[in-house]
């Protein structure tokens, strides 16, 4: 085995009395690509934000390159070699390529020298990583998959040798994910070394040399990629067997519950994000929309629940026109049976800084059954509280604590109780699983299934194509805000990538 | 891992980091009480008991506690909504001619327990109405309300100017002011509460106002954490979309916000007019309304860390007096200047030592500050 390039001993974090990180050891080898899997809240992004200086270890030892270092900023770490590309990118939106680049390694007051020195040497990495980006092009009129590259480029410009991505699929299509390991790839031929924190074991699969598993606050074990398998490194993280993907049965599908005719939706700078779309939902059967996020999907949810303005179209709700006309109300949306599960749940769907008894009546607090005259009936709020944690089996079950301080994954099943529990004729979902743990996708994918074997119509969007091929009935694939297709659930992964990719001629490959 | 730091206990939260901030801000003061060469512990002897010493001074301290008290609320029920009233000093002063026309039309015919509830009610939809066109501004056309309310101070003071100059003034009278009310406009003192325990007063303004203060402190705690408006209000005030998502108009929750406000601000002007002066003078409200922000960043925007925050000032503004009078050296400029240290530290950089006392508690005892200790917060 090549030597190591970082080695983590005895590493110990606590944040009050949650104990984030005990007793972690880990060695990454030079030259290799390692993964690190957990689910959320496991430890990952501690442990890597102690390797890259942003918390300080309670104790342990950190060791780049064999010698035992103290990182104690970001600049520590940059000095040391070590580079990383946050899952949110920390680029500024209205500077160019090349601006960005040099943020924070700039060296003269004019910057005249630091911009050519990094224009040539921008060149030089281009040349020899492939990765290829026009350096004079503004951050906010790349791509997602571009503006990750500049952030790989911005780590190697500071000499970074050994390089930690965090989740860093979770805005790429297919195609760019594809490309963005062909890069790790290349990185790791010219000797560099990586970590990539993810919770997707089929990237784990597809790219790592060596995986190590997380589970709370622990590392569970560490494999060699070849000889371990995507049901054992699940059952490692959850620390149980998991059902992968859902069972269901067949769908019956009734009415018509929900139906959208040539909807367009603009956004606020009056670029046409919905384009002339329409589609029918009806009660028993999801419906799943497949896309790569900015594609208009979180457009059409807001418009359909009345959150924003549409340009034109009709949406009918039990065969009753939706107003769309910027007077809609949510709250009357709700009345008329229309749930909806947000994609920011942060946000929107929640309220962080309340209690969570205080979010499970959001949106339906003008509902006779939690108030007394003008006042909120506290008892009654309470009791509906303490009612849903235990259905929806919410942990803490403390329904006076503050909902920040939930997990993702009890957070969203905060929301998923509210909405589901007013027995809605229509459920819209988006991203029913973003950032939850492996066990609570589980229980949220039955529990929609659930909804939708009692007959309620079930729209669900994601940017999870596993998620979307699991659980719907039907896949519309969103493409420039126009859908490009309607397959059935047996579709394959490269069909709708292919789709997802706005590749048109999709029909003469069948 | 959300939160990078545990909660403190809420005693802790409540209690030690105010006392801190406090303590901090006394101890620079004394630096510069030293620095125009006066002994720091006697100044700070002189400045409590100028305000609880006595019996009058303790009437002072609670008759200016009044004034902050709703100033205060007037400020917090618009932040727990996520607007930032600076226009509480504007709302005030024409709260303070609502009063007026109430009093100089009613004075001489009626008692004042029939002209109190009248004045209250004018004082405070003066207020509302002050406080109801930035609102307006600010939900229909985006005009960002600090900016707004901060001219409407001084569109509020030119008004004032205008009137107690003119029209309010009475004929041949030199003062800009009205006429003094008649015994019917006139509220009841409340001296003989302290009284009872004891203290003597020769005269103080303290009057029924304080009673009233306190009611209100108790409504803005019912309206802000168990009415139907306060949840959609406070839903607003963290998160504008969150509250589009459950279908609260953004326009009516703005406006309601701010009426309410400029009610509470309004209402302030009962104290000093009704209570102590007995007439409508030029700047009677002399920045009460900017001190109200101050007490509600201190009192965390709750009553009663409101209530107490006023009292703090309320003591600062009474032993302040005192210790100008009782130093000459000190002059009411010091004054300001204590007070504006206590403002930074327990307003401005109320978080400052924050970071400090988590970590002393969590390295101390680590089960105070774990998810089982955080319950409810305020509510």
């Amino acid at each position: 085995m090549a030597q190591a390039a970082i080695e983590l001993i005895g590493i110990n974090k606590s944040f009050g009395a949650v104990r984030a990180n005990r007793d972690i050891n880990l060695e990454v080898a030079r030259g290799t690509i390692h993964g690190i899997v957990g689910e959320n809240g496991a430890g990952k992004s501690t442990l890597m934000s102690i390797l890259y200086g942003f918390y300080q270890a309670d104790s342990g030892e950190i060791r780049v390159g064999g010698k035992p270092v103290s990182i104690n900023t970001s600049n520590d770490a940059i000095a040391l070699g070590i580079g990383m590309v946050h899952q949110h990118f920390m680029l500024v939106d209205n500077f160019t390529v090349l601006e960005n680049v040099i943020l924070g390694a700039e060296n003269d007051v004019l910057l005249k020298s630091s911009i050519a020195k990094a224009r040539s040497e921008l060149d030089r990495l281009e040349r020899e990583y492939g990765l290829e980006v026009d350096p004079d092009a503004v951050i906010e009129e790349l791509p997602v998959g571009l503006q990750q590259r500049v952030e790989i480029l911005k780590a190697l410009y500071r000499g970074a040798e050994i390089l930690i991505l965090d989740e860093p699929t979770g805005v790429l299509t297919p195609a760019e994910a594809d490309h963005l390991f062909r890069i790790l790839k290349q990185l790791k031929d010219q000797g560099k070394t990586i970590v990539l924190i993810t919770h997707k074991l089929r990237e784990i699969m597809a790219i790592t040399d060596t995986v190590s598993v997380m589970r709370q606050g622990t590392m569970v074990a560490t494999r060699v990629t070849k000889e371990t398998t995507v049901g054992e490194l699940a059952e490692l993280m959850v620390g149980r067997r998991v059902l992968l993907r859902v069972e269901k049965g067949q769908s019956e599908a009734g009415a018509v519950k929900l139906s959208v005719k040539n909807l367009t939706v603009k956004d606020s700078r009056g670029v046409t994000m919905v384009d002339n779309v329409s589609f029918d939902v009806r009660g028993g059967e999801i419906v799943g929309i497949a896309g790569v996020a900015g594609n208009g999907q979180s457009e059409l949810l807001e418009a359909i629940s009345g959150i924003r303005h549409a340009v034109s179209g009709e949406v009918m709700l039990d065969g009753k026109p939706i107003d769309l006309t910027g007077k809609a109300d949510p709250g009357e949306l709700r009345d008329r049976g229309l749930a909806h599960v947000p994609e920011d749940r942060h946000h929107v769907g929640l309220v962080l800084a309340f209690e969570e008894n205080e979010n499970s009546i959001l949106g339906y607090h003008d509902d006779e059954r939690y108030l007394k005259g003008p006042f909120l009936d506290v008892d009654a709020i309470m009791a509906d509280a303490k009612d849903k944690i235990e259905k929806y089996d919410i942990r803490p079950g403390n329904p006076r604590l503050k909902t920040a301080n939930f997990s993702g994954g009890n957070q969203q099943k905060i929301v998923l109780a509210r909405e589901m529990e007013q027995d809605p004729g229509v459920l819209i979902v988006g991203q029913p699983t973003r950032g939850v743990d492996v066990g609570a996708i589980e229980f949220i994918h039955k529990r929609l299934i659930a909804m939708r074997d009692q007959g309620k119509a079930v729209l669900v969007v994601s940017v999870e194509l596993d998620e979307i091929r699991s659980l719907s009935d039907r896949i519309l694939v969103m493409f420039a805000g126009r859908v490009v297709g309607e397959r059935g659930p047996d579709a394959t992964e490269g069909e709708l990538g292919l789709l997802m990719a706005g590749v048109e001629h999709q029909e003469a490959a069948e | 891992m959300s939160t990078p730091y545990a909660k403190l206990p809420a005693w802790a939260d409540y209690g030690l980091i105010p006392v801190i901030n406090l303590a901090v801000a006394f101890i620079v003061a004394g630096f510069v009480v030293m620095l125009v060469g006066e002994n720091p512990f006697r100044a700070a002897v002189i400045l409590v008991e100028g305000a609880f010493g006595k019996g009058t001074g303790i009437a002072f301290t609670l008759f200016y506690a009044t004034t902050f008290i709703f100033t205060g609320l007037s400020v917090a029920v618009a932040a727990h909504c996520s607007l930032f009233n600076i226009g509480t000093e504007g709302q005030a002063y024409i709260g303070g001619l609502g009063i007026a026309l109430v009093c100089l039309s009613f004075d001489s015919v009626l008692p004042w327990w029939v002209i109190f509830p009248i004045a209250i009610v004018a004082a405070a939809a003066f207020g509302a109405l002050w406080g109801l066109i930035p609102a307006y501004l600010q939900a229909k056309r985006g005009s960002h309300i600090v900016i707004t309310t901060i001219m409407f101070n001084f569109i509020a003071a030119s008004v004032m100017v205008y009137l107690l100059v003119g029209p309010l003034k009475p004929a041949g009278s030199q003062a800009p002011q009205t006429r003094n009310f008649l015994a019917g406009a006139e509220l009841p003192k409340l001296n003989w509460i302290i009284e009872l325990f004891g203290a003597k007063i020769r005269s103080a303004p303290l009057n029924i106002c304080f009673l009233l203060a306190l009611v209100m402190a108790f409504l803005v705690w019912l309206l802000i954490w168990r009415t139907r408006l306060g949840y959609e209000m406070r839903t607003y005030g963290h998160s504008p979309k969150a509250a589009r998502y459950a279908g609260i108009s953004e326009t009516r929750i703005i406006i309601t916000a701010m009426m309410i406000s400029g009610a509470l601000a309004g209402m302030m002007a009962l104290n000093p007019v009704m209570g102590d002066q007995h007439n409508v003078a030029i700047d009677f409200v002399s920045g009460a309304g900017y001190v109200g922000i101050a007490v509600a960043l201190m009192g965390r925007l709750h009553p009663v860390g409101i209530v107490l925050a006023a009292i703090l000032f309320g003591m600062l503004y009474q032993g302040g007096a005192e210790l100008a009078f009782e130093m000459p050296a000190i002059s009411r400029d010091m004054i300001v200047i204590i007070q504006g240290l206590v403002i930074l530290f327990a307003g401005a950089l109320e978080h400052m030592f924050r970071p400090y006392i988590q970590a002393l508690f969590a390295s101390v005892s680590p089960k105070s500050v774990g998810m089982q200790a955080v319950k409810g917060t305020g509510a």
